[in-house]
């Protein structure tokens, strides 16, 4: 039984040297309170290279 | 009085003349010559293209704004320049061709003092047989490059739906149509929105997704690749594209060189000289793009256009194109202001420009097949083309022929792309990425080529909630609604 993350893996496929999200990983990334704080941290981010462009 | 034309209302020529309008006023007159009634914001076809939007939501009008600006605007596609005009006249022109309804196959010569050529790409589908028919809808595949093709592309994707849900399994095949292809991000977008809908209609386990693309390696996008700090490490963008691609469940065939599609089936040229067929029950594959295939013709009548255009059909400006092997290329190869160095009345931004090289590394197959991504000018880079272009050419007209250049070289600027892996406002999901600069530096940061501080990438509902304020900011500052101007480019 593969573990959650790794069912897709393909043992001696192109697909089987990378890495994948474990379940945390992946609840994070639409967990709502934790993406208010990166969408304020990444448009700060972004604003510094567009400030950098011009 | 001085006139700029402006060729092409797309993110380049829009941003352009629009700006220019601003600066110049009433003194001197700005004219757009563009093929579409309709401005359209590209990064959102993909959403059209699953049917989480309609063409309405990433069009408007362009009429009105033009004439708000006070910019004279002509519904017509360019066909040529005559940029020393002809014996009647040394006046330069451009001959373009109406497009409106009523109107169309009118031709007729407006004359410049100032040419920004902003036509964007063709959609050349006839690169590849069976790609595309004469009108650049897939004859066997769908593209999501215009809103009208998206919206087909939808259509053809609901057919499938419907047969999953009767029990059919179905094979989506999406990535680049030819070897040569750029833009690789729409298609990375298209796949991922595919899967997230399909998820949506309860009948992912009824897909076999797959991508093909002329990456050498995953998460190349045309830009040889990126290194993101991530826990520690600088992460190759190789690992982060594998990734989403094993969560997902989607298969890939990397470094591939389509060279015909029929219907279910693509055959395909591998780096390795190998062929290979895969067939496909829906499958969208971006077209390569070439210039739109404007002629120049000297005062004598003369073809210039191989001086003025590289092969490729892109006009030549500043940028080195005598670099050479892959082991001369510089940064500063790029060109800073987009000038052509035949005609100083003439610049060209965005798609429109020729590059002097790739940025990916140049590969090729033992067949002698090159197979390697154009490079891409995404939308920030060729909105700040524009604008420095604009900037450029309204002070050689309002300071004199000495004023100096805007600079705005891909070498020295960063970009910031969104590329969505799935539309929702809880349960979306978008690649957030900066790049810094845009072509690598070896010079200035060996190794990388990019500044890793400024180099990043996440995936998360965040970067869908950027992606979706973009749309609407982007379309607000098109239309040139109050605070257009404090939107940065
Ligand atoms: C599906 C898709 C998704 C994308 N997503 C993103 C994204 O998320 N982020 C991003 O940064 N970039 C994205 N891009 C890339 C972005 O759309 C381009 O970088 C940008 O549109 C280039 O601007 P441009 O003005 O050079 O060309 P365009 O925007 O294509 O404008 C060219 C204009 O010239 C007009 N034209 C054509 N021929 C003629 C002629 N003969 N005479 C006069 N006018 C002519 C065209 O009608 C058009 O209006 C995407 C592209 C595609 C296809």
């Amino acid at each position: 039984m593969s573990k959650y993350g790794e069912k897709n893996i393909k043992a001696y496929s192109n697909n089987f040297t990378t890495m994948t999200p474990g379940p945390v990983a992946k609840w994070m990334r639409t967990c709502v309170i934790f993406q208010i704080f990166r969408f304020i941290a990444i448009n700060l981010k972004m604003l510094v290279v567009v400030k950098k462009s011009h | 009085m001085a006139r700029l034309v402006v060729l092409g209302g797309g993110v380049s020529g829009h941003t352009a003349a629009t700006f220019a309008a601003k600066w110049l006023g009433s003194s001197h007159e700005v004219v757009v010559v563009t093929p579409n009634a309709k401005w359209n914001w590209i990064p959102s076809n993909i959403w059209v293209g699953v049917g989480q939007m309609t063409k309405e939501e990433v069009t408007f009008d362009l009429a009105p704004v033009y004439a708000q600006a006070g910019i004279i605007y002509h519904q017509a596609k360019a066909l040529g320049i005559h940029p020393e005009g002809n014996e009647a006249s040394d006046k330069p022109y451009v001959v373009v061709e109406s497009t409106k309804a009523g109107e169309e196959g009118q031709v007729e010569n407006i004359e410049y003092d100032y040419l920004i050529n902003a036509t964007g790409p063709k959609l050349n589908f006839a690169a590849t047989p069976g790609l595309g028919d004469a009108n650049g809808l897939g004859e066997h595949t769908v593209s999501v490059c215009t809103a009208d093709h998206a919206v087909h592309a939808a259509e053809e994707l609901q057919k499938c739906v419907e047969k999953m849900k009767a029990g059919e399994r179905q094979k989506f095949l999406i990535g680049t149509g030819h070897g040569m292809c750029t833009c690789q991000g729409a298609a990375f977008e298209y796949i991922f929105n595919i899967e997230h809908e399909l998820n949506k209609a309860g009948v992912r386990d009824m897909a076999d997704i797959k991508w093909i693309s002329n990456e050498s390696f995953l998460g190349d996008f045309g830009v040889g690749g990126l290194h993101m700090k991530a826990m520690g490490f600088a992460v190759s963008s190789r690992i982060f594209a594998e990734s989403l691609f094993v969560e997902r469940n989607v298969e890939w065939i990397i470094g591939a060189h389509v060279n015909k599609v029929e219907s279910g089936n693509v055959h395909y040229e591998l780096l390795d000289g190998s062929m290979g067929e895969e067939s496909f029950d829906f499958s969208m594959l971006i077209p390569p793009f070439a210039g739109v295939g404007l002629k120049a013709i000297n005062k004598a009548g003369e073809d210039i256009t191989a001086d003025i255009f590289a092969p490729n059909g892109f006009m030549k400006v500043d940028a080195n194109y005598a670099a050479g092997a892959y082991e001369n290329w510089k940064a500063s190869d790029w060109p800073e202001t987009y000038q052509n160095p035949t005609y100083s009345n003439m610049f060209a931004c965005g798609i429109a420009f020729a590059p002097p090289h790739p940025i990916s590394k140049p590969m090729s197959s033992p067949n002698g097949t090159p197979i390697v991504p154009t490079p891409p000018r995404t939308g920030m880079p060729s909105g700040i083309m524009g604008k420095a272009v604009a900037h450029s050419v309204c002070d050689l007209i309002t300071k004199g022929a000495d004023a100096p250049l805007q600079k705005a070289s891909m070498a020295e600027m960063g970009a910031a792309c969104v590329a969505s892996a799935g539309k929702g406002l809880f349960d979306g999901t978008a690649a957030a990425m900066t790049i810094y600069p845009v072509v690598p530096n070896f010079e200035k940061y060996p190794g990388t080529g990019r500044d890793t501080d400024y180099t990043f990438g996440e995936i998360g509902l965040a970067g869908h909630w950027i992606k979706h304020i973009l749309h609407h900011l982007f379309i607000w500052k098109a239309k040139l609604k109050p605070g257009w101007t404090l939107i940065p480019e």
